[in-house]
């Protein structure tokens, strides 16, 4: 019993783990806490149910999703983020915001406020090992996720675009010093937290086999705190946040009760947050706004 | 006046008070994402007191509001060590765990809500939400303001001046958390039940919205901001299910044209000039 709930709290936790670390790239290198990225989950579940449901093959689903996602990130970027420099640190965080509650709005409007039903695309099998039943689709976007995490580090670390990523989040003046284009790195950052918070969503929607146009909301603040726990600006550190967050959730529903959730996960988070601010893995902020 | 008139002129006073609770600790440069918690803790509290112990409410509806204040001063000397984006986590996740402990507190109904006996009519809360606008006032013109714009603008000098930064920090914090405590008694006892789910987040993050869409520099933005927030989608009323569309594509639009809000410093100057010349 314990075992299999452990094992459904890493499978949720491998949700989390995707958005923590969309959020984590646009807080630790842009110092931005993008209240879109829960919307742009939204929008890869519901545009890849709203595709397939128009009777499109689901990679080309996935792909109108993920572009969509990409596309309307490139927007946030423009009318929330550009605006901010130089100005009061809170204001990205309304218009952020705006997009959120606009996404949601205009997926309702096509879609609906009900639960939609997500077709079941891989076929209904299970490993059993050992007494424990792990689900197909679980096992697969566990080892997705971590796959593209795994990455993502590798590319932060060792590829040339990743050190200048690492640059800016050092110290914006430096990098612009160094000779790195600012104005063509960021909308490139806000495409790749978008991708991965829409390939969370999509991969939610796939695991759950729900999807709503508020499906971002519950999901995405469970990843702001994945991010804090694990601490901001720290991929590893997203990862184990996502993780614990997911076990935590799980584990508090099957053990203590389902309403106990909030206070197990957020509780986790203040705690983190009083104790060791910059969370498990991450250094101490020598400078941030907001 | 008209049944939806007073209850969108309602729901307005409750929005004006919400954004002064949120617009305090902004004053001392903290964004707290945590209000609806505070509100929560005013609303069951005095709610407690007048169904258990049968006081009336203009006793309880105070002392919830204290209570609520207190739960600041307690909670905000741990979460106060934290600044910047980390407190503002800290309070949303402080948001989050008061509900949810309230939602499972079967002593006020748990989940199932709260009924309140006793009621405060439309006027008592629109008298209430006037009294805390003009509390705000005379804050703004107090040594207290100056202080904690001094701490909000630069902690460190403020500290080198001799103003005690943590001390207007906590105090910055209770005082909204009071704010928020003393909006939520009210709301309790006008709709006669309260319910845990209410108090949620997005009740805080929007409160938020309201308060730096009017703008902080002034005293008059969040007043302005919850009106804006209030009336409009009511006017928008009309395109029905595109108005909250129609109305968050306006706010980004907005935001990108006027970053620094609504109400600023310089609009107000230019009221005072006009005035002055006749």
């Amino acid at each position: 019993m314990l075992a299999q709930q452990i094992v459904n709290g890493l499978m949720l936790g491998a949700i989390y783990m995707l958005v923590a670390v969309a959020f984590t790239l646009a807080i630790g290198v842009l110092n931005f806490l993008n209240f879109s990225l829960p919307g742009l989950f939204m929008v890869g579940g519901m545009v890849s149910f709203g595709m397939m449901k128009l009777g499109w093959p689901w990679f080309l689903a996935f792909a109108v999703a993920l572009l969509a996602a990409a596309l309307i990130s490139l927007l946030v970027e423009r009318l929330a983020y550009r605006r901010m420099q130089g100005g009061d640190p809170e204001v990205p965080l309304v218009s952020s915001l705006g997009f959120l509650v606009l996404l949601e709005n205009l997926v309702l409007i096509q879609y609906g406020s009900d639960q939609q039903a997500f077709p079941a695309l891989l076929p209904d099998m299970n490993f059993r090992i050992g007494g424990l039943v792990i689900g197909m689709a679980q096992v697969l976007s566990l080892a997705v996720s971590l796959a593209l995490v795994f990455w993502l580090s590798r590319f932060l670390k060792a590829t040339n675009a990743g050190r200048r990523i690492r640059t800016v989040a050092e110290s914006r003046e430096t990098a612009l010093l160094m000779g790195i284009d600012i104005s063509r790195l960021v909308p490139q950052l806000f495409v790749a937290s978008a991708l991965l918070a829409a390939f969370a969503g999509i991969l939610f929607a796939v695991n759950y086999q729900q999807v709503s146009p508020f499906m971002g909301e519950g999901v995405g603040f469970k990843g702001v705190a994945a991010m804090i726990v694990g601490g901001m600006g720290s991929i590893w550190g997203a990862v184990l946040g996502g993780l614990l967050i997911g076990l935590a959730e799980v584990l508090s529903i099957s053990f203590i009760g389902a309403d106990m959730v909030n206070i197990t996960v957020y509780g986790l988070l203040l705690l983190i947050l009083i104790v060791r601010p910059q969370g498990l893995l991450g250094r101490p902020a020598s400078r941030e706004k907001l | 006046m008209s049944g939806y008139l007073t209850g969108v002129l309602v729901v307005l006073a409750f929005n004006v008070m919400a954004a002064y609770a949120v617009y305090l600790p902004m004053a001392a440069g903290q964004l707290n994402l945590g209000i609806a918690g505070f509100m929560a803790i005013g609303a069951y509290a005095s709610a407690f007191l007048t169904n258990e112990y049968g006081w009336s409410m203009w006793t309880a509806i105070p002392l919830g509001s204290g209570l609520a204040g207190l739960m600041g001063i307690i909670i905000g000397i741990p979460v106060l060590r934290t600044h910047g984006i980390y407190l503002a986590m800290a309070t949303f996740a402080l948001g989050q765990v008061i509900s949810a402990v309230f939602l499972n507190l079967e002593v006020v109904g748990g989940a199932a809500g709260y009924p309140v006996s006793d009621y405060a009519s439309p006027q008592v809360v629109w008298a209430a939400a006037a009294g805390v606008v003009v509390l705000m006032l005379y804050i703004s013109r107090t040594r207290f303001a100056l202080c904690l714009t001094a701490v909000k603008s630069d902690a460190t000098v403020a500290d080198l001046l001799g103003v005690s930064v943590r001390g207007m920090q906590v105090a910055a914090f209770a005082l909204g958390a009071a704010v928020a405590g003393f909006g939520g008694g009210l709301y309790a006892h006008h709709y006669n039940f309260v319910e845990a789910q209410h108090f949620n987040v997005l009740l805080s993050v929007f409160t938020v919205l309201y308060v730096l869409f009017g703008g902080t520099q002034t005293v008059w933005g969040p007043l302005v901001g919850a009106a804006f927030f209030t009336l409009v989608p009511e006017l928008l009323r009309a395109s029905d299910q595109w108005r909250y569309a129609v109305f968050a594509a306006f706010i980004i639009l907005f935001m990108a044209v006027r970053p620094q809000g609504l109400v600023t410093t310089s609009l107000m100057t230019l009221f005072r000039r006009r005035r002055v010349t006749p």
